[in-house]
């Protein structure tokens, strides 16, 4: 049984033009101690998935459909207040801003004793205790000096550190980190990466994560699934995905990404962009942009299917008849 | 109009389009006096570009590529002439800005150079039709006068950057972030420039939008002999598109080098330090050791050389003595460890 | 989106946000409904008020005290029945809403102009101009609105002679409440343009050499003015409301040009004589006026504001 399993996850936005849906139909699942990274282009709805999966959708937005189960209990019709208990004790969030997790009025470690109080049941003192070993496990200088400081007496970096052992301190199964670390300059966020995967690996926790970096995903994630329009257009182990695409899509994303080990004189280019969500294309969303289009394109959406790789892709270029694939 | 002329490989013996020398800025960001007197603080001075020394031959690209707050943006700004320098001197083709006091006596310089931005969000004015966004230059300069003459400008323009030129009665907030940077780019070569200032021109975007613009100023360069002054954080955006590299440090150029020479021999600690640290696409589940420490405030700058409290170098000389720029082959180097021999280079 | 294009700016209003968010709001539209008819009852009050109260030639004595029309006693060629002088209440009130708005949208126009240039300047310039503006401004803030208008008309008043005092008394009053609102302007404009000083299009319109005046006028004074919109909406009821008070307090227009305010005065002399009408009216007439004008503020500050919608 997968720790967390999504099944045809639908989020749609009321608006006054109709109802946008942000995330449609998306199904994926995220074994105990595996990294699932899930990456996609501004508006594809990778971060909405993560917010939809902890309850968290700003109203009007509202999960429209589908079923999320951790641990095999549905936990997308719990009642607000056992949602809270969920969030914190069984799910970790890491958002890309730290400043908007830690609150700037508490010291950093009356907030990690007070979560691991809520969620762990511990005495003061040993809450104390352990707030000082999360600060040291995740590699802040003075630990015990350190602990009543505020959120701004952080660093950037230092900050996106307490975040993660808040996000863990709780022992949660499943961290769900978005952007973790778009705000932090590269040679910040590698720390914070190899930091994150190695306490995930320590606890056993697994861990979704949310970005539109793909070479932190091609480091840090074992499974990867590649976001269009509101809908998973290639999943599968990150190395096939990224290295062997099968949906034109990430094909052409993966060769649009600039590369420190040679240089090429032109970069492939998809042209266009990905659509609005008011105007998205009648079949597959990315027909218009897509080199490999053909008449079924435009008329049915694909949903994802089994590929000639170790991936499945939501492409007609690997549906059954040969004639199909011939034609592309 | 020369520019059209296709650039030859002569071009790089001529005189350089850019030169930088000894170039430096200061921000006051003390707080009020008021304050400061009761509070009995100093004066908090930011040294945000502390002596930088470059040039940029004419048709070719030199990129600044270097972490938040090492002084990057600030060098683009000085260059286009949006700060005064504190010390030093910026010459465009030979001509000391310092020099052009008058709005009217720079005019002709500006014309030569124009500036493509960061945000596309915010760097076209949202009241503005893309038409008069787009022949502001045309106008500003007195290029054109005739009104239809300015429409049949802007139209080419917005077919030079894959546009349409019926697009220029839309308001920039109709478009997508990749199709507004390609407006900017447009505004920025209404004035038959030669040289264009780039900061951050993708780090905006998503990445497959990214790579049609990388590929349409690498066009344009070509087709229009352009030289480009690259800002950006991500050296795989830097490699792709630069002849020459400096990697910045807290205000200062630590390394300067072709590009492969950059990536193929790193020398200073800190560039290395970078290429470990930035995860790429070729090395999934590579084992990385990542390097500890921050930037520090470059309000008070470590002494000696700036990067010494995280080099694993770093001796009692760093300390002291800040590393002047050395020549190593091909690559310019600030680094008394490679200097010394410490490293192998 | 692509309607959108096709359209006309008439099409592109219908097809806004602010145009949807107005039709969805009953109380924006009646305010609406509210404060566009008074204000067309009072721009053609000459020509559709049924009597002319400042035709001496009119008025007759026997009319005076005239109740309400549907009061017993009433005529009804006096809808709202008459004042001491026997003035139709209706018309006096047309014409003195007339007098009242015309100060309101002239003092707000004056005090926009005003703030709206120090705002600009202060922002845009910065450093010492910055600092010497928004202590002028800080130490306005200091003196209630209302005492710098009875100010402003008293030095007037000592100064000039009586007669010529009259004349422009309309405009003295415009210029002191126009005088004690500028503050308001010129902070929201200074900080809008702070922010929009930095982003890059006018670094854009700074790199190609353009002037700092021209910067300012054709690049930051467009994209600040939606909050100045909103503080000028809020700003008309209170006008109008000073006004009233100044001329209630017998320092406002010249009594033969009664101001709503004045009506109010005229009439609480004979509140407690049993001729409510005289002054409940014109009383009703402001306070309809203000929060129409009010409601309609708040609705376009919230409209205007992306983080509510």
């Amino acid at each position: 049984m997968p720790l967390l399993e999504v099944r045809n996850l639908r989020v749609e936005f009321p608006t006054r033009r109709g109802i946008l849906t942000a995330v449609d139909d998306v199904s994926f699942s995220i074994d105990e101690g595996e990294v699932l990274g899930v990456v996609g282009e501004s508006g594809a709805g990778k971060s909405i998935t993560g917010t939809a999966i902890i309850r968290l959708i700003e109203p009007p937005g509202r999960i429209a459909g589908g079923e999320v189960l951790l641990s095999g209990r549905r936990i997308d019709n719990l009642a607000a207040e056992d949602m809270r208990h969920v969030r914190g004790k069984q799910i970790g969030a890491i958002f890309q801003d730290p400043l908007t997790t830690l609150n700037p009025l508490y010291s950093i470690g009356r907030q990690l004793a007070e979560t691991m109080q809520a969620h762990l049941g511990l005495s003061d003192r040993d809450a104390r205790a352990r707030a000082i070993k999360w600060l040291e496990d995740v590699g802040i200088p003075g630990a015990a000096q350190r602990i009543d400081a505020y959120p701004h007496q952080f660093s950037g970096g230092m900050r996106q550190r307490v975040v993660i052992a808040l996000a863990l301190c709780a022992e949660p199964k499943l961290v769900i980190a978005d952007e973790p670390t778009t705000a932090l300059d590269v040679s910040i966020q590698a720390q914070v990466i190899a930091l994150l995967k190695r306490l995930c690996r320590e606890h056993g926790t697994s861990i979704m994560l949310v970005t539109h970096d793909m070479g932190v995903i091609a480091e840090t994630a074992d499974r990867v699934a590649v976001m269009y329009a509101g809908r998973i257009a290639e999943i599968g182990p990150v190395r096939d995905v990224v290295k062997g695409a099968r949906h034109p899509y990430t094909e052409g994303l993966m060769g649009s990404i600039p590369s420190l080990a040679h240089k090429v004189e032109r970069l492939r280019q998809i042209d266009g962009s990905m659509p609005r969500l008011t105007d998205i294309p009648r079949g597959c969303a990315f027909n218009p942009r897509c080199t490999k289009v053909f008449d079924r394109c435009l008329i049915e959406r694909p949903d994802l299917m089994a590929t000639d790789g170790a991936s499945r892709a939501a492409c007609w270029l690997y549906a059954g008849p040969k004639e199909a694939r011939d034609a592309a | 109009m020369p520019l059209d002329a296709p650039h030859s490989s002569s071009a790089a013996t001529t005189r350089p389009l850019l030169e930088v020398d000894d170039l430096a800025r200061d921000f006051d960001v003390s707080k009020p006096l008021l304050f400061r007197l009761l509070q009995g603080e100093k004066k908090r001075i930011l040294k945000a570009v502390a002596g930088v020394s470059f040039a940029i031959p004419k048709g070719t690209t030199l990129s600044l590529v270097g972490e938040s707050g090492c002084g990057k943006t600030t060098v683009a700004r000085l260059v286009v002439g949006l700060y005064a320098p504190t010390r030093g001197s910026i010459r465009i083709d030979g001509t000391d800005m310092a020099t052009l006091t008058s709005r009217a006596a720079q005019a002709p310089v500006r014309r030569r150079m124009q500036m493509i931005f960061q945000d596309p969000y915010a760097s076209l004015n949202p009241r503005w039709r893309v038409g008069d966004i787009i022949a502001e230059p045309i106008r500003a300069f007195g290029l054109l006068n005739d009104a239809r003459a300015i429409a049949d400008r802007v139209g080419e323009l917005l077919t030079q950057v894959g546009l349409s030129p019926k697009d220029r009665t839309k308001f920039p907030h109709e478009f997508s972030g990749g199709q507004r940077q390609r407006i900017s780019i447009a505004r920025a070569l209404s004035s038959n420039p030669e040289f264009l200032v780039c900061d951050e021109p993708t780090s905006a975007l998503d990445v497959s939008v990214q790579a049609q613009i990388l590929n349409l100023m690498k066009d344009l360069q070509q087709r229009l002999g352009l030289t480009y002054l690259f800002i950006s954080h991500n050296l795989a955006v830097v490699r792709h598109m630069s002849d020459r590299i400096g990697v910045m440090y807290l205000g200062k150029i630590v390394e300067l080098a072709p590009g492969e020479t950059l990536f193929a021999t790193p020398k200073h600690p800190y560039t290395r330090l970078l290429l470990e640290a930035i995860p790429d696409l070729d090395m999934t589940g590579r084992a990385r050791t990542p390097v500890g420490g921050e930037v520090p405030s470059p309000i008070s700058p470590p002494s000696g050389c700036a990067f010494h409290p995280r080099c694993p170098f770093a001796n009692d000389r760093c300390k002291a003595e800040a590393p002047k720029l050395v020549t190593r082959g091909p690559a310019q180097v600030a680094c008394h460890a490679v200097e010394e021999g410490r490293i192998a280079a | 989106m692509d309607a959108a294009r096709t359209m006309g700016p008439i099409g592109r209003f219908l097809d806004s946000d602010i145009w949807y968010s107005f039709k969805r709001s009953p109380l924006t539209v009646g305010s609406a409904v509210v404060a566009l008819s008074m204000i067309t009852a009072a721009v053609l009050a000459p020509l559709i008020a049924p009597h002319n109260p400042f035709d001496l030639a009119t008025l007759n004595l026997m009319d005076a005290f005239n109740p309400p029309a549907w009061v017993e006693g009433g005529n009804p060629d006096f809808l709202l029945g008459t004042d001491d002088q026997g003035r139709d209440v209706l018309s006096t009130i047309m014409h003195g809403a007339r007098i009242s708005l015309f100060v309101g949208f002239c003092s707000v126009i004056f005090a926009l102009v005003l703030g709206v240039t120090m705002g600009l300047v202060a922002g845009f310039v910065g450093g010492t101009t910055d600092a010497v503006l928004m202590r002028i401004a800080d130490i306005k803030l200091t003196f209630p609105a209302i005492l710098v208008a009875l100010l402003v008309d008293g030095l007037v008043r000592a100064a000039l002679p009586r007669e010529l005092h009259d004349r422009i008394a309309i405009w003295v009053v415009i210029f002191a409440i126009g005088i004690s609102n500028w503050v308001q302007y010129a902070r929201t404009v200074r900080g809008s343009t702070l922010v929009e000083k930095n982003k890059e299009y006018v670094m854009a319109a700074r790199v190609i050499g353009l002037s700092s005046t021209r910067i300012m006028v054709s690049h930051v004074l467009p994209n600040v003015m939606g909050p100045v919109l909103v503080i000028a909406t809020l700003n008309l009821g209170f006008a109008i409301l000073a006004e009233a008070t100044l001329s209630f307090l017998g320092v406002g227009v010249p009594p033969t040009q009664p101001s709503l305010g004045t009506l109010i005065r005229i009439g609480n002399d004979f509140l407690f004589s049993g001729e409510w009408w005289i002054t409940v009216f014109p009383g009703i007439t402001l306070a309809l006026m203000v929060l129409s004008v009010n409601l309609l503020g708040d609705w376009l500050r919230d409209a205007l504001n992306p983080r509510l919608r």
